[in-house]
């Protein structure tokens, strides 16, 4: 029984991070048709940039590890409002050309990360407390879980507020209705873009370095990113193309059910990889039953 | 090349109940005969042993060396894959994100049935085929199920599930994250001997120029009129009485046929199936830059995209490993080193600046000399 807490709660913590790896690709997918392949490499290049920081700053502190946290999501804003910039835009009106440019964005800046700091892992300094354990009763919980699901929650809430509250988030959620009704309203989507290609970025940036934190050992790979983004993909299909709560629904839903396959079946059959596998299964239920999925629009 | 004329949907019909169908017209007399010579100079290749500097992708100067060839087979094999692949994209529309999932299945289809149940080579490669063509119906049927990006997504997870299935290695039938070394027990003796590297060239050229056939064949046939149809407005198609999803999913099992059949002839060239080489997305990845490097929906361009990437992915693996190359600066030693990094700055740069790719460049090229031919002669 214990266990089973400590997985559900690691299961959480999992989900938190594809929450904010799906939530950036829903809300870009959602106003603008693009699905960002890219994405992954903006959570590769944030743990990245969350390496270097640590690695020049003096180490054990809490204030030291909030810095790397805003380089992180710093670099994944930077980054994206970047590719936004300068290959998106060119390319407005052609879906498919977008999608294809995000390809090859992937390819050409994972392929510089490997000539630079070659396939092996590095290590992140992170404090102390990050890497220990918890024992609340009979519970052991992982310190990196907790961190994990924390900054999950205040991702959503900021989300929420942003979409709700500002301006741009208020743009955002009618150009996702409907973008020629928001243009003819004399709005400049096109900025809107932009600004949620940062808010993506950023996300996925933080995403990087709580994965590598939290999930990773504290350890840093060219090709992290590429391996989260599939799940994150998956995520975004199950909770429907565009939807916030949706993609935070399905985050859970996939890591808990990834967890749970991989512990109580996946351990004892020789078959490691039946967690990853179920996944997928469930997005085939999930897309037969609904294939809008489970919050998303209707086509 | 859009499907409709001026008059919208009786344009469509029109051609449609045409003969000669729909589709680009036959390639005209000077086209054929380049690509008969074209093909006679690749066959004779094996024979050619003198030497050609700098250029060649294998490590000796030789033109019928062993590496050069090897790489040239490996471009036939992903050449009649990607033509496969622009059967799906080019032609219908539809952006997979799974077909290496069949192509793996060719090649440890073959590799398991040949090397752990040990049968004879003619089954194995029908069973695999056979098996290959059902997988491809049950799972094209439900990835159909959705649209756009849907249907890119569950592709795309299907073949991960693929991938993860084969590392897994069930009942040690893969061989996990090594691979499977294909046994050569079965095989006849011109495919294992001393001539085999240039009879397996010839059998990689032979399969390229079936599978352009078989292309050719299907993209210019009434249903492949309906498929250009289906890509340039599939709920026009649907309103003429056609039904989509039938033909989408013929065009998904053609599409897939064609990498299961391209994973089996990789097999037989490379002799080993491991799940980084035929089951990542990553190839997936390559099959999809190469399409569009050459031009999606052309057929020739599919081809000369994997040659070129092909080439010049083994042509940079050979410059990243001369000794010399250790000297040079980081600046242009880091990115010169990965062929990924400079494959995907052509794609992006093809993609912002020439979104025909390398076919439609040479049709602008052709377009500008023939308006300087008719400016030279203004009758």
């Amino acid at each position: 029984m214990s266990t089973f807490v400590a997985i559900t709660i690691s299961g959480l913590a999992l989900g938190a991070v594809y929450f904010l790896v799906a939530s950036g690709l829903s809300l870009i997918y959602g106003l603008m048709d693009v699905l960002n392949f890219a994405h992954g490499v903006f959570l590769t290049l944030g743990a990245y940039a969350g390496w270097a920081v640590a690695a020049h700053l003096p180490q054990q502190h809490w204030a030291v590890f909030l810095v790397t946290a805003a380089a992180a999501t710093a670099t994944g804003a930077v980054v994206a409002t970047a590719t936004e910039l300068l290959l998106i835009r060119p390319l407005y009106g052609n879906p498919v050309g977008q999608i294809l440019v995000t390809i090859g964005l992937d390819l050409a800046l994972v392929g510089l990360l490997l000539g630079g700091f070659g396939s092996d892992s590095r290590s992140i300094q992170v404090p102390g407390w990050l890497t220990a354990v918890t024992t609340i009763g009979p519970e052991r919980i992982p310190n990196g879980d907790f961190a994990a699901l924390g900054t999950g929650l205040a991702v959503l809430g900021a989300l929420t507020w942003f979409l709700s509250r500002t301006r741009y988030g208020i743009i955002i959620r009618a150009g996702a209705e409907n973008r020629d009704m928001v243009r003819a309203l004399g709005i400049d989507v096109g900025r809107a873009f932009t600004v949620v290609f940062a808010v993506g970025g950023a996300a996925a940036g933080l995403a990087g370095l709580l994965n590598s934190v939290a999930f990773s050992s504290g350890l840093v790979s060219p090709l992290q990113g590429d391996q989260m983004l599939i799940f994150a993909f998956i995520v975004v299909v199950i909770g429907g193309l565009g939807s916030i709560f949706g993609a935070a629904i399905a985050a859970m839903l996939v890591s808990l059910v990834q967890v749970y396959v991989t512990f109580y079946a996946g351990s004892g059959g020789g078959l490691a990889q039946l967690g990853n596998m179920s996944v997928v299964l469930v997005l085939a239920i999930v897309l037969l039953a609904r294939p809008r999925g489970l919050l998303g629009r209707a086509a | 090349m859009t499907v409709t004329g001026g008059s919208g949907m009786t344009g469509i019909v029109d051609r449609l109940k045409q003969r000669p169908p729909a589709g680009p017209p036959a390639a005209p007399r000077s086209r054929r005969v380049a690509a008969a010579a074209l093909i006679a100079v690749f066959a004779l290749i094996p024979f050619a042993g003198f030497t050609v500097p700098w250029v060649l992708p294998g490590p000796a100067d030789i033109v019928n060396s062993t590496g050069t060839l090897d790489v040239l087979g490996l471009g036939f094999v992903f050449a009649a894959v990607a033509l496969g692949y622009d059967v799906l994209f080019g032609f219908t529309g539809l952006l997979s994100f799974g077909q290496v999932l069949y192509f793996a299945f060719g090649a440890y289809g073959l590799d398991i049935t040949l090397s752990v149940w040990n049968w004879p080579l003619l089954p194995a490669i029908g069973a695999t085929l056979a098996a290959g063509l059902v997988l491809a119906l049950v799972l094209g049927a439900i990835s159909l199920r959705g649209r756009g990006i849907a249907f890119a997504m569950v592709t795309l997870a299907f073949a991960q599930a693929g991938y993860y299935l084969i590392e897994d290695n069930p009942h040690s039938l893969t061989g996990g994250d090594t691979g499977l070394v294909m046994s050569t027990g079965r095989l006849p003796e011109m495919l294992v001997g001393v001539a085999s590297t240039r009879n397996l060239y010839w059998l990689a050229l032979v399969f390229l120029i079936l599978v352009y056939a078989l292309v050719s064949l299907v993209t210019r046939s009434q249903t492949g009129a309906v498929w250009l149809a289906i890509r340039d407005n599939e709920r026009r198609a649907e309103v003429l009485g056609f039904r989509p999803l039938r033909f989408k999913l013929a065009s998904f099992a053609v599409s897939s046929l064609i990498a299961t059949a391209g994973g089996m002839v990789y097999l037989l060239l490379v002799g080993t199936a491991s799940p980084d080489s035929v089951a990542s997305t990553t190839v997936t990845v390559s099959i999809l830059v190469m399409v569009v490097l050459g031009g999606a929906g052309t057929r020739w361009g599919a081809v000369a995209g994997a040659m070129v990437y092909v080439y010049l992915q083994q042509y940079l693996l050979k410059v990243a490993a001369e000794p010399s190359f250790a000297t040079w600066p980081a600046v242009f030693r880091v990115p010169l080193s990965q062929p990924d990094f400079l494959l995907g700055v052509i794609f992006v740069l093809f993609i912002l600046f020439a979104p025909g790719g390398l076919s439609g460049l040479a049709s602008r090229v052709a377009g500008l000399a023939a308006a300087g031919r008719s400016r030279k002669e203004p009758r």
